[in-house]
C-alpha cells in the first residue's frame, strides 16, 4: 500500500505545497508549528477540501487530480480520520458511534455491532459502549474515535492532533496505547501534530512543514543529527548554524566565525549540541577552537539540567548542571564566555 | 437595588393588567358547566377538525418545502441569498390580509397561476380546504424556515464530515446525523408553525372564503360565532388559548429563557 500525494492548495494567507510519499507499515509524521498548514494536507488526503494542483494518490490509484478532471469524494476513499476534538456524534452511543461507519458501508446491524463491540474492547473502553460521547473522558473519547475508525480497516488512517486535547496525565497513556494500535494497523499512517514529543513516539518518518513548504523530510535520527531549520533545531534542543565553509572556518553571517574539525567548502549548516558547550567567568586559554563572549539570557532548569542561553555575537545555548550554576554565580545578564572543541561541531551542507 | 420610581411601577401595571384582564374576561365569562355542550355544536365541530386538519396540513407543507429551502438557506452559496432570506421573512411581517390578496390574484381562478391551474389540471384553490391549507402556510411556514436555518447554521459541520469519512452518502449523512441533531430546531419550528397556522386568519378568509366544514377554521368560526352563538365562540377561544399555553410551556426553555 502506497499513498503519494502532492499537495498544493492556495489558501490566500498561506500558499500550501508540500508532496508526502510513504508506504505502508511506517507512520509518518506531519510535524510543524500552527499555522503552518498541516492540517489542510491532512484535510486533502481525506478528500475534506479539493486540490488547487497537484495530484493524490492510493496505491496508484488517483483521488484527486484537477488537470485531469479527477474527484474521488471522501466517502469514497479508503480513509480513516480522527478529528482533533474527535467530533464522535453526540446522539450516538459510543457503540453506535463505531458501528456508524459499518451501516455506512452496508454491513447488518447485529454484525456491525458486534464487530463494533469488538473494537471498543480492543481499544480498552468496552465498559463505556453504551455511554453517550458527553459522558465520555477526553481518554475515552480519543480511543472510541480511534476504534470508529479503525473498525474500517482503512487502508490510508489520518490523524489530526489526535492527543492535543487531552491533559498531561491522559496523554502518556494514550499516546503509547496510540502508538501500538498504530503498529498494529496494516495500512499508511499519517498523524499531524505540532508536538515533538508525539512526534517521536509516534513517528517512524517526520515531514517537518513550515508556512506550507516541507523543509525536512526523514527519520526521526536525522532530524536529530542534522536539522535543517531553526524550528527544527529548536524542537530537537540543539545550537543551529548556517554560514559559509571555507575549509574549517565557517563565517556566519553578521560578525563572528566557527571552527570546525575538518574541511568543507560552500553553504553549510553545523550543529553543536548543548551539552558540548562549556561556560567560564572569565576568558578561557586552552584547547577550544571556539570561545564566544557573550551575556546570559535567561536559564531554563529542565530536570536535573540547566539550559543555558548565552546572547552575543554568536548566540549559544549551553547545557550545564545546577551545581556549576550555583557555583559560577550564573544569573540573567552575567558576563559569560562559552567554548565548544572544534571537534564537537558538525558540519553539512545546507 | 434602587427601588424603581413609583411613576414606572404604576406604568407597568398598568401593562400587566392591559394583558391580564382580557385572559380574566375570556376566562370569567366561560360556561364551564355547558363547555362540552358547546364544543358538539356542528359548528364548532366542523372548525376544530377543520382547523386540525389545515394546521397539521400547513405544517407538514412547511416540512416538505421549508426544510429544503433551509438547508439551501443555510449551506449552499446561492446567488441572492439575502433576497430570497427576505422574501421568505416577509409574510413574517405582512398584514395576513394583503396576503390572503396577493394568493388570490396569484392563485384564484383568474390569478397569474390560478388560470393554468384551472384550464390545465381542473385545479381550483380559493375557497377550498387545499386553499385554506395554502393560505396558513404561506404565513406560517416562515417560522419553520427561519428556525430550521439558524440550526442548521449552528451544527457543526465536523459531524457532517466525519460521517463522509466514515462512508457515509449526503443522504445517509442527512438521514442519521443531521435530522438527529437539528431536531430540537425541527420541533421548534414545527410548534411555532403551527401555533400560527392554527390563529391564522385573515389570509384565509380572503383566499379560501368562510365557508363551515370546508374552509371555516376556529378563528373564522370564532368571529361568525360571536354574533349568534357566543358560547360557542367562547368554547372555541379557550381552546385556542390552551393551545397556545401549551405551546409556550413546551418551548420556553429555547425560546423564552427565564
Amino acid at each position: 500500500m502506497t499513498l503519494e500525494a502532492r499537495v498544493r492548495v492556495d489558501l490566500g494567507t498561506l500558499a500550501i505545497d508540500a508532496a508526502i510519499d510513504t508506504d505502508a507499515g511506517q507512520t509518518v509524521v506531519l510535524l510543524g508549528p500552527n499555522g503552518a498548514g498541516k492540517t489542510t494536507v491532512l484535510r486533502v488526503l481525506a478528500g475534506l477540501r479539493a486540490l488547487d494542483a497537484g495530484r493524490v494518490a492510493v496505491d496508484g490509484r488517483v483521488l484527486d487530480d484537477p488537470v485531469a478532471g479527477l474527484f474521488t469524494p471522501t466517502e469514497q476513499r479508503p480513509i480513516g480520520f480522527v478529528f482533533q476534538d474527535y467530533a464522535l456524534f453526540p446522539h450516538l452511543s459510543a457503540l453506535e458511534n463505531v458501528a456508524f461507519g459499518l451501516r455506512a458501508r452496508g454491513v447488518g446491524k447485529g454484525d456491525a455491532r458486534r464487530r463494533a463491540a469488538a473494537w471498543l474492547d480492543r481499544v480498552g473502553v468496552a465498559a463505556s459502549a453504551g455511554a453517550r460521547p458527553g459522558s465520555l473522558s477526553g481518554g475515552q473519547a480519543q480511543r472510541v474515535a480511534l476504534a470508529r475508525a479503525l473498525v474500517l480497516d482503512p487502508r490510508v488512517l489520518l490523524l489530526d492532533e489526535p492527543l492535543a486535547a487531552l491533559d498531561a496525565g491522559a496523554r502518556i497513556d494514550t499516546r503509547r496505547e496510540l502508538r501500538r494500535h498504530l503498529a498494529e494497523h496494516q495500512g499508511v499512517r499519517v498523524v499531524v501534530t505540532h508536538d515533538p514529543v508525539d512526534a517521536m513516539t509516534l513517528g517512524d518518518r517526520v515531514v517537518v512543514l513550515e508556512a506550507g513548504h516541507v523543509v525536512q523530510a526523514g527519520p526521526l535520527d536525522e532530524l536529530r543529527e542534522r536539522p535543517r531549520s531553526r524550528y527544527v533545531a529548536d524542537l530537537v534542543g540543539v545550537n543551529l548554524y548556517r554560514g559559509r565553509a571555507d575549509g574549517s572556518r565557517i563565517r556566519l553571517p553578521g560578525q563572528g566565525d566557527l571552527v570546525a574539525a575538518g574541511h568543507a567548502t560552500g553553504d553549510v549548516f553545523a550543529v553543536v549540541h548543548p551539552r558540548a558547550v562549556a561556560l567560564h567567568r572569565r576568558q578561557p586559554e586552552g584547547t577550544p577552537r571556539n570561545v564566544l563572549a557573550g551575556s546570559v539570557e535567561h536559564l531554563d532548569v529542565e530536570g536535573d539540567r540547566v539550559r543555558v542561553i548565552v546572547g552575543g555575537a554568536v548566540p549559544v545555548t549551553a547545557e550545564v548542571t545546577p551545581a556549576a550554576v550555583a557555583e559560577l554565580q550564573l544569573t540573567a545578564g552575567a558576563p559569560v564566555w562559552a567554548s565548544v572543541k572544534a571537534t564537537e561541531i558538525s558540519v553539512y551542507p545546507a | 437595588m434602587r427601588r424603581p420610581p413609583v411613576a414606572v411601577v404604576v406604568l407597568a401595571a398598568l401593562a400587566i393588567a392591559f394583558f391580564a384582564v382580557p385572559l380574566v374576561g375570556l376566562l370569567q365569562r366561560a360556561p364551564w358547566s355547558e363547555l362540552a355542550g358547546d364544543l358538539t355544536d356542528p359548528v364548532v365541530r366542523d372548525a376544530l377538525r377543520l382547523s386540525l386538519v389545515c394546521s397539521v396540513g400547513a405544517t407538514a407543507l412547511a416540512f416538505v418545502l421549508g426544510l429544503p429551502l433551509a438547508w439551501v438557506l443555510a449551506r449552499a452559496q446561492v446567488p441572492g441569498r439575502r433576497f430570497v432570506r427576505a422574501l421568505v421573512l416577509l409574510p413574517m411581517v405582512l398584514p395576513p390580509v394583503v396576503g390572503g390578496v396577493a394568493l388570490l390574484l396569484a392563485f384564484g381562478r383568474r390569478g397569474l397561476v390560478g388560470q393554468h391551474l384551472d384550464q390545465w389540471f381542473d385545479v381550483r384553490l380559493p375557497f377550498t380546504t387545499w386553499g385554506a391549507i395554502l393560505a396558513e402556510a404561506f404565513v406560517a411556514m416562515p417560522f419553520f424556515v427561519i428556525v430550521v436555518e439558524a440550526g442548521l447554521r449552528s451544527l457543526d459541520r465536523r459531524y457532517e464530515e466525519a460521517a463522509s469519512a466514515l462512508g457515509a452518502g449526503r443522504f445517509t449523512t442527512f438521514r442519521r446525523v443531521v435530522l438527529p441533531l437539528i431536531a430540537p430546531s425541527l420541533v421548534a419550528g414545527a410548534a411555532l408553525t403551527w401555533a400560527r397556522a392554527l390563529g391564522e386568519f385573515g389570509a384565509t378568509i380572503l383566499f379560501a372564503g368562510n365557508l363551515q366544514g370546508k374552509t371555516q377554521t376556529m378563528p373564522l368560526a370564532i368571529y361568525v360565532e360571536l354574533q349568534t352563538n357566543l358560547g360557542g365562540a367562547i368554547a372555541l377561544s379557550l381552546v385556542l388559548l390552551a393551545v397556545s399555553i401549551v405551546v409556550l410551556v413546551s418551548l420556553r426553555d429555547r425560546w423564552f429563557p427565564a
